[in-house]
């Protein structure tokens, strides 16, 4: 059981002229960023300019990004001691994300495309050896 | 023997391992378990995420996204939830140095902006549904709408969620309880935007592509 002086303790967070400042800064860094991401992903939709097979892999690697700033300079995610076990489960939570998202993708995929073949093809693939 | 009395010395000058400074701060371990929700919240959007993908190209014959989505209507949106959490970090600062005019103004931009952004998704909804695009149509908008849907609940929730806890700094004040729930809500927001991120990308963006 704690007690009120340490529960208090706790909570009481270093108010310092520098931290107020590089938290400014941080914050402000990453509205910057997102906003330039956000803008490239829009252009990069809308444009001619780059060829068409490219663009969902560059809207992938914007959005990633993207989400990997708002980690860093919004949640507060780091390397430090304090930060260890959500690291952790954030790997752990990006495996499971990846593994619902592209699971669904390449099993619905190949039956798609099995449900879609010609009978005799299926027999064939079925009977051989 | 002079060997066996230094080594206490040593010891002393180590680092104390993790395992015996004792408990974590109180913020540290509310934190981490409001972020193992927000994990698990992704979770689930990223089965909403999946069966979209999965019945993207599928509109029986309806429209497609391609005719159903306004570009400049998703960079408002976005641009609402991005100035949103900008201000909702500026919300944390206020409660870092118990500033309570800080608080609320950051407080009413963040509702302004969350509201805002409601009010143009539920627009696009309700002109859908009037065009005959609802949830009804085909399998492609029955994902839309439950995959965007849910987002905007989130959205929802979190402005009653502010709502509340702006009633709670008025009548109980920055308490380390009121302190704590307010981070909660910080990560609730920022984690929000996130998921966001990958709506406007995959569902918007990914119709044009």
């Amino acid at each position: 059981m704690k007690t009120a002086t340490e529960a208090s303790r706790d909570d009481e967070r270093p108010g310092a002229e520098g931290e107020l400042r590089t938290k400014l800064l941080k914050y402000t860094g990453g509205l910057l960023l997102s906003i330039l991401l956000t803008g490239v992903s829009f252009w990069v939709s809308a444009t001619d300019a780059v060829w068409p097979g490219g663009v969902p892999v560059l809207l992938a690697a914007l959005a990633i990004a993207q989400m990997g700033v708002h980690l860093l300079m919004f949640l507060h995610v780091s390397s430090g001691p304090e930060s260890t076990n959500n690291i952790m489960s954030l790997a752990f939570g990006v495996f499971v994300v990846a593994l619902v998202i592209f699971g669904s993708m390449i099993i619905m995929h190949s039956l798609d495309t099995r449900m879609n073949m010609p009978v005799d093809a299926h027999r064939m693939m079925m009977t051989a050896p | 023997m002079s060997a066996v009395l230094d080594e206490p010395m040593q010891t002393v000058e180590r680092p104390i391992p993790r395992s015996q400074r004792g408990p974590a701060p109180t913020h540290v371990t509310t934190g981490y378990g409001m972020w193992l929700f927000l994990l698990s919240d992704i979770v689930m959007f990223a089965a909403f995420f999946a069966a979209f993908v999965v019945l993207r190209d599928h509109t029986a014959g309806g429209p497609a996204g391609r005719d159903l989505f306004h570009r400049h209507t998703v960079l408002i949106e976005t641009g609402c939830l991005l100035f949103s959490s900008f201000s909702c970090a500026l919300l944390g600062v206020g409660v870092d140095y118990r500033n309570k005019t800080v608080t609320y103004i950051a407080a009413a931009v963040t509702l302004a902006l969350g509201a805002a952004f409601m009010v143009l998704e539920l627009s696009e909804f309700t002109h859908m549904i009037a065009d005959g695009a609802g949830p009804g149509r085909s399998a492609f908008l029955s994902g839309f709408f439950a995959l965007v849907g849910l987002h905007g609940l989130h959205v929802a929730c979190g402005m009653l969620w502010l709502v509340v806890m702006l009633a709670q700094v008025a009548t109980l004040g920055f308490s380390p309880k009121v302190v704590r729930r307010l981070l909660c809500f910080n990560l609730f927001w920022h984690a929000l935007d996130i998921v966001w991120v990958g709506v406007f990308t995959v569902v918007y963006l990914g119709a044009f592509a």
